[in-house]
């Protein structure tokens, strides 16, 4: 294998990754703008008689949090799922035989190069609206348990695509030393080879929750109760006025934002450590 | 054109239930055709402002002015940590509510239309990625060379044009490639906004017509094929563009 005078590692600079340089100093600023742009939304002169839009806002604080609550879960679920399904199709595209490899890695390009939405629309009209039981009982799916299924569907893809990568990363002498030892495929890759990915696997893992959980608010357009959709219904309750939407959707990015920069930040310190 | 390939598609209708009206009913067609059109003008201003971004972003990053240089981080963090969906209701709803209307006598009309705020939107939330990778590109041309230029009496103007900035394009290729699908496949999300791109035209047809799975199955084989020649088209500038000398 030849070798590149200079190379840039794609995987390194996706939209995937964290950026080079993070510091909680960039979010200390921008929080003070955020808090700074709500003082001036607060400061817009507003009719007497009729709650300003901050005051609106605080009114329905806990209702959005409460989707916000959903968002989690929703992101929880979905990345577990993700993981089991991401890890499993992950194995079956290293594997040595051909009809399993081939249909694996298939599936995993079609996931990875869907648009999130699309998929989405895909599970919440194909998934059926209840489920038989063998039994005879029926039980309904909520939508937003079939949500959890369309956004862990994209992660799934990227996950396995993560394992395979991770395998290919370790050195060929670990395969070669295991096999000296007298070690089955099968024992080389559970007692050798997958520990070793853990370590690498980890960092893009949380890359990849935190973009899972910044697509959940797609849900809402299913009108599932999620933050986006629970403040848009607080905007209608509070008489749709159009001062209105510039503070609540503020909010909704500083919310958002203040739940995945510490994850991002967190990333990159393992990503430091665990540098090869 | 539908007159070639419509009685195939009503056949396909007639013996098989598969309903692709859009490829034989011309009012379907029509509507059919102004999505894709549409959704391709949205993928291509949508690419091409995040890399004017990406490139003015990656000068501004090198500043010497500190404030410049803050406000690009913080640029930077607020669009890759927030979901691209809330950015795209807040562009147009929140700033869309403060721009002025247009009165276009009887009823009045945005002065910056839904399309053009998606544009805006998706173009500034891949600038965001874009910055980063044209960095990344120009910190890798490496010292040495940029040496090698200065003894040969290159102006520093001259370096730049003729040395760094083709190293860079070179080096950050495929890490923009990647970037660059990825904000196409994002591009579906302006259906939030009701802008009438392939998503939300497809969405359309299919509450009309009870034919979810065949409009969902062209959904698919739609953004694939777009993102499989957008993909394919930076892959072979890449080819063309390699350096001869390096490389596998």
């Amino acid at each position: 294998m030849t070798v590149r005078a200079f190379v840039l590692d794609p995987a390194k600079l996706s939209s995937q990754r964290p950026l080079s340089f993070l510091s909680w100093r960039h979010g200390l600023c921008l929080a003070v703008a955020f808090l700074a742009s709500l003082m001036s939304a607060w400061a817009q002169a507003t009719p007497p008689g009729r709650p300003s839009a901050i005051e609106t806002l605080i009114v329905w604080l806990p209702f959005i949090f409460q989707g916000f609550a959903l968002n989690l879960l929703m992101s929880f679920l979905a990345m577990a799922l993700a993981t089991v399904l991401g890890v499993a199709l992950g194995l079956m595209q290293i594997s040595l035989v051909w009809p399993i490899r081939s249909p694996s890695r298939f599936i995993t390009h079609l996931l990875r190069n869907s648009p999130w939405l699309v998929i989405l629309f895909v599970v919440m009209y194909m998934l059926p609206a209840e489920f038989r039981m063998p039994g005879g009982g029926r039980v309904a799916i909520p939508d937003w348990v079939k949500a959890t299924v369309a956004f862990a569907l994209p992660v799934m893809g990227n996950i396995s695509e993560i394992v395979r990568g991770a395998v290919r990363s370790i050195p060929t002498g670990q395969w070669d030393s295991a096999e000296g030892l007298a070690f089955t495929r099968s024992q080389t890759l559970r007692w050798i080879i997958l520990p070793q990915c853990v370590r690498r696997a980890i960092p893009p893992w949380m890359n990849w929750y935190a973009l899972l959980t910044l697509s959940t608010p797609m849900a809402s357009i299913f009108s599932v109760h999620e933050a986006v959709a629970n403040a848009q219904a607080g905007m209608e309750a509070a008489g749709a006025r159009p001062e209105l939407l510039f503070p609540f959707y503020l909010f909704l990015l500083c919310l958002f934002f203040a739940y995945i920069y510490p994850i991002a930040l967190w990333t990159r310190r393992l990503e430091r450590k665990y540098v090869v | 054109m539908i007159e070639l390939f419509g009685p195939y598609f009503r056949r396909l209708y007639d013996t098989t239930g598969l309903n692709y009206n859009v490829f034989y009913d011309q009012y379907e067609f029509d509507r059919f055709a102004t999505g894709a059109s549409n959704s391709l003008q949205l993928i291509f201003w949508a690419l091409f402002l995040s890399l004017i971004i990406g490139v003015i972003g990656a000068w501004a990053q090198s500043a010497k002015s500190g404030f410049v240089r803050v406000g690009m981080d913080a640029y930077i963090q607020v669009f890759r940590n927030t979901p691209p969906m809330i950015q795209l209701l807040f562009f147009y709803f929140g700033l869309g509510a403060l721009t002025p209307s247009v009165d276009m006598g009887g009823y009045s009309q945005p002065l910056v239309s839904a399309y053009a705020w998606a544009t805006i939107s998706l173009g500034i939330f891949g600038g965001a990625f874009n910055v980063e990778i044209f960095r990344s590109g120009i910190d890798a041309v490496p010292d040495s060379t940029l040496e090698a230029a200065e003894s040969l009496c290159f102006s520093k103007w001259q370096t730049y044009l003729y040395i760094t900035l083709p190293l860079a394009f070179r080096i950050s290729l495929p890490a923009l490639t990647n970037n660059l699908v990825s904000l196409a496949k994002t591009t579906s999300l302006a259906y939030v906004i009701a802008v009438p791109e392939m998503t939300y035209v497809l969405n359309q047809v299919w509450s009309d017509n009870v034919n979810v799975p065949e409009m969902m199955l062209l959904l698919f084989l739609f953004y694939i094929v777009v993102v499989t020649a957008i993909a394919s088209a930076l892959h072979l500038l890449e080819r063309k563009l390699a350096l001869p000398g390096y490389g596998q």
